[in-house]
């Protein structure tokens, strides 16, 4: 079974200006994989290349086994895509806007599946609404509508919960794990870490247009996150003694955070408090997540693939 | 052949869904054009023997309102599409480059014939025009329509903004339509004119298209024909070229 999206030594160029720098991904059937990077690192323009929006200036890319340009149509059958920009077509319904989009990939009677995922993305009693008329959070909903009407067996979302309310965004999320048991493949971008930590079994991390981190969630956090954030409530109307303000990081809650590397610093920090006598009312040490590999690699320069 | 007829379709059904701004405003407005001109120069013109003014006038405003529509329907859907973004649902699809070509152009040849029938409907209320040969009025008419809406395509595709979309419409479509002896048969000019009016092949096809009507024409209705046809492949190839390039649509 060929890969459902392979990326080889792709680069491409706006001017003289590198948005992709040999980046190579693979990324195999089944997977829940998550695209992650700060504004501009681009990740929008490597979908752009895999859905045939923007062409690679070298290197290729392949979908279920199909060469993106040179076999575009099947490329595109496999591949359904939710770009990052809400756009929508302001002539047409909901439903009118589904059935033409299946007209497209060449089905020409799709009511069935229409009406299910109009169902399963709770857009049932829209479905006869100009899409002129909706919230911005239901013309999303469409466009994920838009990108399954042909059941792609690979799924892209651009940043799908971007200005998003919460409730939209959990039942979003229910919908794509869903997708991902029935077994296609979900890659997404999205700027909520802790959901990509949630949902996704392997991440990218992309940094000006080069993959810094390609490895399964579990071991880059494992492996990537050095220390862990202490976090102390300290008696009102007092601060840290000198010493320990170099390791705060944070402050949140009313509680300050302390970075320490292991468990040991734990007991000079108590003896620090101890000595310059400030009590402790409340203390939590939390281990590392995502978001501090994150933090970690965008501030770190050097590339860690493996 | 579903993806291209859905998306023939959904051309339509874009300019039916307004058609009074799409079809019936153009009408109206060639009808002015008609009341306009006939006015002021019915007393002086008389271009072909037993033919009055307004009666010559009518197949050539017809077929200027065919050429207009056509190239405003390909070129208008096409910047609004890449303008609102959501042309990236037809850029998605398996839609092949020639599907998406003639899916535009053939919707902007139902408008252009939409409108022309509905000025010609209307103008038969005050007048009677002859049809002398209709299947050249078809002829010229599709082609015609087909040309100005690939026209259209290319225009939609180059431009970026709308003001670029009109300064191609008032700079070259309509100059190239009101210089093509819509108003008046070309043997009236001076030599130099007469000259130019012949690089133009909108005149062709107002001439083929007024060959239907009365059987006279300033030229053989073949030697238009040739010319409307080689125009009409050129600017197709070139637009069929844009779009497989991907030239301004993807990156
Ligand atoms: N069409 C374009 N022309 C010029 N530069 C572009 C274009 N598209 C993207 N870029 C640049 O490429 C970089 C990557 O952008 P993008 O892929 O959108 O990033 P991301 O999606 O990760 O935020 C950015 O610096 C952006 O300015
Ligand atoms: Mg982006």
């Amino acid at each position: 079974m060929p890969a459902a999206i392979a990326v080889r030594n792709v680069c491409k160029y706006f001017g003289a200006f590198c948005a992709l720098d040999h980046v190579d991904l693979e990324i195999q059937a089944g997977e829940f994989f998550a695209l992650l990077g700060p504004n501009g690192a681009g990740k929008t323009t490597l979908i752009h290349t895999i859905a045939g929006l923007s062409v690679a200036d070298s290197g290729s890319v392949h979908v279920m086994g199909s060469h993106v340009v040179s076999q575009y149509r099947q490329a595109r059958r496999q591949l359904g895509v939710v770009p990052q920009e809400l756009v929508f077509d302001p002539f047409f319904t909901v439903r009118e806007t589904l059935r033409i989009q299946s007209g497209y990939y060449g089905i020409a009677d799709n009511t069935a599946w229409i009406n299910e995922i109009i169902t399963r993305l709770g857009l049932a009693d829209k479905a006869n609404t100009n899409m002129r008329t909706l919230s911005g959070g239901m013309k999303r909903r469409v466009m994920v509508a838009q990108a399954l009407v042909h059941k792609p067996p690979v799924i892209i979302l651009d940043e799908p919960t971007a200005g998003v309310d919460v409730e939209l965004r959990q039942s979003l999320w229910d919908f794509i794990r869903q997708l991902n048991i029935e077994g296609h493949t979900i890659v997404l971008t999205t700027h909520y870490l802790e959901e990509a930590e949630a949902l996704c079994n392997r991440v990218a991390m992309l940094k000006h247009g080069k993959v810094i981190a390609l490895n399964s969630m579990q071991n880059l956090i494992s492996t990537m996150a050095v220390g862990y954030t202490l976090c102390l409530k300290l008696q009102p109307d007092t601060s840290l003694p000198p010493a320990l303000q170099e390791k705060k990081t944070g402050c949140r809650n009313g509680c300050v955070e302390l970075k320490i590397d292991n468990y040991t610093q734990i007991e000079s920090i108590l003896a620090q408090l101890r000595q310059a006598g400030i009590q402790i009312q409340e203390m939590q040490l939390l281990q590392p997540d995502l978001e501090d590999v994150f933090v970690n690699l965008m501030n770190s320069s050097l590339p860690q693939t493996q | 052949m579903t993806g291209f007829l859905t998306l023939l379709y959904k051309e339509l059904l874009r300019f039916w869904k307004v058609g009074f701004q799409t079809i019936l405003a153009p009408v109206v407005s060639t009808l002015l054009y008609l009341l306009i001109f006939f006015h002021v120069l019915k007393a002086h013109v008389e271009v072909y023997q037993g033919v009055s003014y307004a009666v010559f006038l009518i197949p050539g405003l017809v077929m200027m309102a065919v050429m207009q529509n056509a190239f405003a329907n390909a070129s208008s859907s096409m910047i609004q599409s890449k303008i609102s973004g959501n042309i990236v649902f037809v850029l998605l699809s398996p839609l092949t480059y020639r599907e998406i070509f003639f899916a535009y152009i053939l919707a902007s040849v139902a408008r252009g014939l939409l409108v022309g029938a509905g000025v010609y409907l209307v103008t038969e209320l005050f007048f009677e025009t002859p049809i002398y040969w209709p299947v050249w009025i078809w002829i010229f008419a599709i082609l015609g329509s087909g040309l100005l809406g690939a026209l259209g395509v290319i225009a939609g595709i180059w431009a970026d903004k709308f003001d670029q979309l009109a300064a191609f419409q008032n700079f070259i479509i309509i100059p190239l339509t009101f210089l093509s002896g819509v108003f008046y048969s070309i043997h009236s000019l001076p030599p130099v004119w007469q000259f130019l009016s012949h690089l133009n092949p909108f005149f062709y096809m107002i001439d083929g298209f007024r060959y239907g009507f009365f059987g006279a024409s300033d030229f053989s209705p073949y030697v238009s024909l040739c010319i409307v046809i080689a125009c009409f492949t050129a600017v197709s190839l070139l637009a069929i070229r844009m779009l497989r390039s991907g030239y301004k649509l993807r990156h």
